[in-house]
């Protein structure tokens, strides 16, 4: 019994003397239970290991050979073996460079500006006040927010007919989510809103993470609120900011819902708004571009930038993770 | 030993938010009557307390217009859903609707469908939460307490899904569920999302917290692996559970890209966010329904907030503070 424990835990246990004396009969018992362990421990693994393997690792894999079909044009036929010729071709149309530029001009206009929005509402409510916890389940409320319903929501709002925007007098010819300058900053302004709440969340636990002795041991030092603001609390939050930054990022690049609800397949490319993952959705699907090849190689380019980002946020995540035991 | 430690911050951080919800400065009431004896000692303090009066009054001025901000398009959805048409155009736009017309609702709720999309929504979010509920605790549970061959590659593989994301899957899973005749349907929304190497990841981290004595003596009194699991290990690592329950739910319920692509047809298995798109017409009348139909669609969530907060930012904050 003690021998199980002390391999389990990996410490030496007070009672280990005993098992240490233990004759050759037990020590076989030892072995067929590691056995039966090793088998429970399988057993309990397998269903999460078969959906992984089945719904993670092998469309991934898949991915890769698919790269290298081509899919002709009418529905129904084989895919013919292409090679490399397809990811060349796909790279280098201008489909794919617009698309690739729109998503980082979305991207560049989506997060300093939910960053430092998150960050200015965390600061406003990191103070101690009475109804705080109001305040801040507000400003975290649009963590649940759904892109369909930011969606509906804001499409009324920048509706050129109803109420708030005539009234204003902003009567943009074409319409925002018609126009080609406007329509991509619209749907950034409902990814901010949506991103709005999760930045602020994060932000916070990083404020309340920041010792409150260091700020106040600088305000005895005679540093007003601003310094201790860019010199201290800037960057004891550095960890914390680069983490938002990263899963800004990446929630950026997969935002595409506002795009598919507010301005649809057909208009995506004429308002610079196809995003690459809108692009993927959209060459795959066998109503639109059919072309399941190219679609993997774009799928595996998006792929490919998310990946960097994530290995940069699993560095930190690492530091939390323990594989000891 | 060192997991124990990153374990206790990931609680902390999760415990750190909520207590805080409560300022101290008004609840322990022996605190305030301090500074005030100083001032009666006779330090030069009185110009501070106005000053402080005014601070706190700036504050809370800039917290409520932030709020209003960011409660102003739902506020606006919720008084427009209720506008008559008519009045819908009318400027300057009606900031309270003084003949509510509820019947908007309704018309969502029945012909506008909604009532469909909620239920196959909750249908499909009620498998996802459970399913990835019992693979996350059976798969961490021989992670933190048994002892195995390629236990750490093991470990890896599943966190390396993590870095898999769903615009490289869909489209060969499309293929799968398609070939298993499960496109537009029950099975073909919920299972490929079944298991959650976040989940995995959650879940053995509560685990690695039970102390390893309470194992032994479990062991003692004759208690298995399975009992012991039951018993013992999910009860006390409930909270993770709930904040993994609420993290998931939110995941599911606000799923729009694989509903998209694996629903379709003549009878369409919509979820709440593919009905949305649906209920929001071109025509001007038929906004208010579509309004009201993001109202209903919102509300599930609103609940989840207002009772699960504390989970959901433990989760959400899991991989956040260094």
């Amino acid at each position: 019994m003690t021998t199980v424990t002390a391999g389990i835990g990996g410490v030496a246990e007070p009672a280990e003397p005993a098992g240490v004396t233990v004759s050759p009969a037990p020590r076989h018992g030892l072995r067929t239970r590691k056995r039966k362990e090793a088998l429970l421990a399988y057993g309990l693994l397998l269903p999460a290991l078969v959906l992984f393997g089945a719904f993670s690792f092998y469309p991934f894999f898949r991915n890769f050979k698919l790269m290298l079909y081509e899919t002709p044009p009418v529905p129904g036929l084989p895919a013919h073996y292409v090679g490399l010729h397809q990811i060349g071709q796909t790279l280098t149309s201008t489909q794919f460079t617009q698309s690739l530029v729109t998503t980082l001009i979305f991207v560049v206009l989506v997060i300093p500006i939910s960053l430092i929005l998150g960050l200015a509402l965390a600061v406003a409510a990191h103070r101690k006040l009475k109804g705080m916890a109001i305040y801040r389940m507000i400003f975290s409320s649009t963590v649940v927010s759904s892109v369909a319903v930011a969606s509906v929501v804001f499409g009324t709002l920048l509706n050129p007919v109803v109420g708030l925007l005539p009234w204003l007098g902003i009567n943009p010819n074409p319409p925002a989510l018609e126009s080609t300058t406007w329509a991509l900053p619209a749907v950034a302004v409902i990814t901010i809103w949506q991103f709005l709440g999760l930045a602020f969340i994060i932000m916070l636990a990083g404020l309340q993470s920041v010792p409150d002795e260091l700020l106040e041991a600088a305000r005895i030092d005679g540093a007003n609120a601003w310094t201790r603001f860019w010199r201290m609390t800037v960057p004891l939050l550095s960890p914390t900011i680069f983490f938002a930054v990263i899963v800004s990022t990446i929630y950026a690049m997969q935002a595409f819902g506002a795009i598919d609800i507010l301005i649809g397949p057909m208009n995506a490319v004429r308002l610079h708004t196809n995003v690459l993952i809108y692009n993927i959705v959209n060459t795959n699907s066998p109503a639109l571009g059919n072309n399941t090849g190219q679609a993997a190689v774009m799928a595996t380019v998006l792929f490919l930038i998310t990946l960097g980002m994530t290995l940069l946020q699993m560095r930190f995540l690492e530091r939390r993770v323990s594989y000891a035991r | 030993m060192p997991a124990e430690g990153t374990a206790g911050t990931t609680e902390n951080t999760g415990t750190f938010v909520v207590t805080d919800l409560q300022p101290p400065d008004e609840t322990s009431p022996p605190e305030p009557p301090a500074p005030e004896a100083q001032t009666a000692a006779g330090v030069p303090v009185p110009p501070r307390r106005p000053r402080r009066k005014l601070r706190t009054l700036g504050s809370y001025a800039m917290l409520t217009a932030f709020a209003i901000i960011i409660l102003f398009p739902i506020y606006v959805t919720i008084v427009n859903s209720l506008l008559p048409p008519d009045q819908l155009v009318r400027q300057p736009p009606p900031l309270f609707p003084t003949n509510p017309q509820w019947g908007h609702y309704a018309t969502a709720w029945t012909s506008g469908s909604m009532s469909k999309y909620m239920a196959t929504s909750a249908v499909m979010t009620a498998i996802i939460v459970v399913g990835q509920l019992v693979t996350s605790i059976l798969a961490a549970y021989a992670f933190a307490f048994l002892h195995f061959p390629f236990k750490r590659t093991l470990f890896v593989v599943c966190l390396a899904t993590l870095m898999i994301p769903l615009e490289v899957t869909f489209i060969t899973n499309l293929d799968t569920v398609t070939s298993l005749h499960w496109f537009n349907s029950y099975e073909g929304l919920s299972i490929p999302f079944l298991a959650t190497g976040f989940g995995i990841f959650l879940m053995r981290q509560a685990f690695l917290q039970i102390p390893r004595d309470l194992q032994e003596a479990a062991q003692l009194d004759g208690y298995g692996h399975l009992r012991f699991m039951t018993r013992v290990a999910v009860p006390l690592a409930r909270p993770s559970l709930a904040a993994l329950a609420v993290f998931s739910f939110l995941g599911a319920w606000n799923q729009y890209l694989w509903p998209l692509v694996s629903t379709g047809g003549s009878t369409p298995l919509y979820t709440v966010q593919l009905g949305l798109k649906q209920l929001l017409g071109t025509q001007v009348s038929q906004i208010p329904v579509a309004l009201a139909g993001a109202v209903i669609a919102f509300v599930p969530l609103v609940i989840l907030l207002l009772i699960f907060q504390k989970q959901l930012v433990r989760s959400l904050t899991a991989g956040a503070v260094k």
